[in-house]
């Protein structure tokens, strides 16, 4: 039985905001009385992650993700609720806690900027304690899975995006953590570069049995990487679960295209009772839901003149996009 | 366990940030060139002959401002400028959840600071004896170490009072504008404008129950060989120092508790 890692409870976090009316009236208003007002960002979310699992936290912006992540590494203080990481509260940082996390922001880096990566990686392994030796084991292997070698010894500000992003990810991995908490990771990086961090990540998971929290609004890094997701809209829970459940509830039906070999057939099939999306010509697009489609494949292959048959998957964007505007799942 | 920290984390982040302020070497002759008040002050001292009010010879006086510059040159600091920066943008957050309070990376960025600063003030020094050599002299090695260590402890509670302002950036995001009004008394009683024996004798002992004097001040006058309470001046840096510190912590942990992380 895998123990959980994190543990949160009734967690809720208020950030005072300030507020200012348009024009010149506004602004002198605002120089003399501020108006600040209380704004809760998280409101009272409990959940539970284990050790090894993979979690992806969905939401649109604004709706509290960064938020659940920085409180869940100790970068910001919670204003209710308990969290409890690795047996630690984050937010006390004790240096045992720290090295066992990491965070990593997409566009956000810790790399001395004018000196080449492998400077940034030597101080960061003295900061975590570790060896020269240890630390340029850690190097090697880490830049190994990476793919990347020369551009250790490159300026950052030279390196590309994708090289800055593999380089960050080293830095902030070679201490070895085992619980990643990732924040839009591949924000910015190409097609190639995007495959290549979630195969590093799986492997790192793989190999490591590391605990990763992730957001991300690319869904490849979510269906490629999570089983499990949290969605997290205006500041709650509104889903906690398997993703391929969740996928199942949002888009109960299959669309199937049918090319049949007359225009006859076509209309045969659509006075047959399935239901019919569109139909051109012989080409007839229809809608059978999910547990009742190998029975009724059977029965068009079986009583219509078939030519070719297409399974269309709906596109995850569009199912996600539903998910961040409704606030409750009930599965 | 302490000096595990020092041998290897503080050793490995000064190698590395002296690593960067080499990339910066332009910069910083530009920075140790645009240190030069003390030698305007000096012009204007002699050729007003104000030395004679505080029986100061020629040779003292430009001896104690040549001495100024060097003690400000090592004691700079700027760390108010760099946190309220990597605060608002965000780049704070990943050095918050690292084992290492991130103020030690901004002293060990200081330090390198002043070790590239180092030839570029020695340059200086020999340009200005070539103009002043009446004012060669070689301070003995006792006195030569007691300036050094004064000379630290000058930085390190400057470098405590910018960080306490520093951390006012969890609730103002502007710290640097409260930095600004410490700068006027910076200037006026640390002795980078007028050594303090010049103040008339009522102000000049409430001037000595403030941290300014002991910044330029007394660290200048110790290497320069003029008159000064040793014992009394290094307490006194000490004592601020002891002060300090507690004040930085507490402000410190109650400051990161209203973090926002901002930009990230």
């Amino acid at each position: 039985m895998l123990q959980n890692i994190i543990e949160v409870r009734n967690l809720s976090k208020s950030f005072d905001i300030s507020s200012k009316e348009p024009g010149l009236k506004g602004t002198i208003k605002h120089f003399f009385r501020r108006q600040t007002k209380s704004l809760k960002v998280i409101k009272d979310i409990s959940f539970e992650i284990k050790e090894g699992e993979i979690v992806g936290f969905l939401g649109a912006n604004g709706a509290g993700k960064t938020t659940i992540l920085k409180m869940l590494c100790g970068l910001i203080y919670p204003s209710e609720g308990s969290i409890l990481v690795s047996g630690y509260l984050p937010f006390s940082r004790k240096n045992n806690f720290l090295k066992n996390i990491t965070l990593i922001m997409g566009q956000k880096q810790q790399l001395i900027w004018d000196l080449p990566p492998i400077e940034s990686f030597y101080l960061n392994a003295s900061i975590y304690d570790l060896d020269k030796f240890e630390a340029k084991k850690r190097i090697k292997k880490l830049s190994e899975m990476l793919e990347i070698d020369e551009e250790l010894f490159i300026p950052v500000r030279k390196l590309s995006l994708g090289q800055r992003m593999k380089s960050e990810l080293l830095a902030a991995l070679i201490h070895e953590p085992n619980i990643l908490f990732l924040d839009e990771p591949t924000l910015g990086l190409d097609i190639n570069a995007q495959s290549n961090l979630r195969k590093f990540l799986q492997k790192y998971n793989k190999e490591t049995n590391a605990t990763i929290c992730l957001t991300s609004h690319y869904m490849k890094d979510i269906t490629s990487l999570c089983k499990r997701v949290i969605c997290v809209h205006e500041g709650a829970i509104s889903y906690d679960g398997k993703l391929d459940l969740l996928l199942k509830k949002l888009s109960p039906v299959k669309e199937i295209l049918i090319v049949c070999s007359s225009e006859e057939d076509a209309i045969k099939l659509e006075k047959s009772g399935f239901t019919v999306k569109n139909k051109i010509k012989n080409e007839i697009t229809i809608k059978i839901e999910n547990n009742s489609i190998t029975s009724s494949l059977k029965t068009i292959l079986n009583n219509f003149d078939i030519e070719d048959l297409f399974i269309n998957e709906p596109p995850i964007d569009e199912v996600i996009g539903k998910l961040l505007i409704k606030k409750d799942y009930d599965i | 366990m302490i000096s595990n920290l020092i041998n290897r984390k503080i050793f490995t982040l000064l190698k590395v940030q002296y690593s960067n302020m080499l990339e910066y070497r332009v910069e910083i002759a530009l920075w140790a060139i645009s240190g030069i008040i003390p030698f305007f002050m000096l012009n204007i001292w002699t050729n007003n002959n104000l030395n004679e009010s505080i029986n100061i010879s020629d040779t003292l006086l430009s001896r104690y401002f040549l001495c100024a510059f060097f003690v400000r040159q090592f004691s700079v600091v700027w760390v108010v400028f760099s946190f309220e920066e990597d605060s608002l943008m965000g780049k704070v957050s990943p050095y918050l959840i690292q084992p290492l309070n991130p103020f030690f990376r901004y002293f060990a960025q200081h330090l390198a600071e002043q070790i590239t600063r180092f030839p570029f003030a020695l340059i200086i020094a020999f340009f200005f004896f070539i103009f002043n050599p009446e004012s060669i002299w070689i301070p003995n090695l006792s006195i030569l170490l007691l300036s050094i260590v004064s000379t630290f402890l000058s930085f390190l509670i400057q470098f405590l009072i910018q960080s306490i302002v520093a951390c006012l950036c969890f609730w103002t995001e502007k710290a640097s504008s409260i930095e600004r009004l410490l700068f006027i008394p910076t200037l006026f009683l640390s002795g980078l404008l007028a050594p303090v024996v010049s103040f008339p004798g009522y102000v000049k002992s409430w001037i000595y129950l403030t941290p300014f004097p002991y910044l330029i001040d007394f660290p200048a006058n110790l290497l320069s060989g003029n008159e000064t309470n040793i014992i009394g001046g290094l307490s006194m840096q000490i004592l601020w120092i002891i002060l300090l510190f507690p004040l930085f912590k507490k402000i410190w942990s109650e400051g990161t508790k209203k973090y926002t992380a901002m930009g990230s």
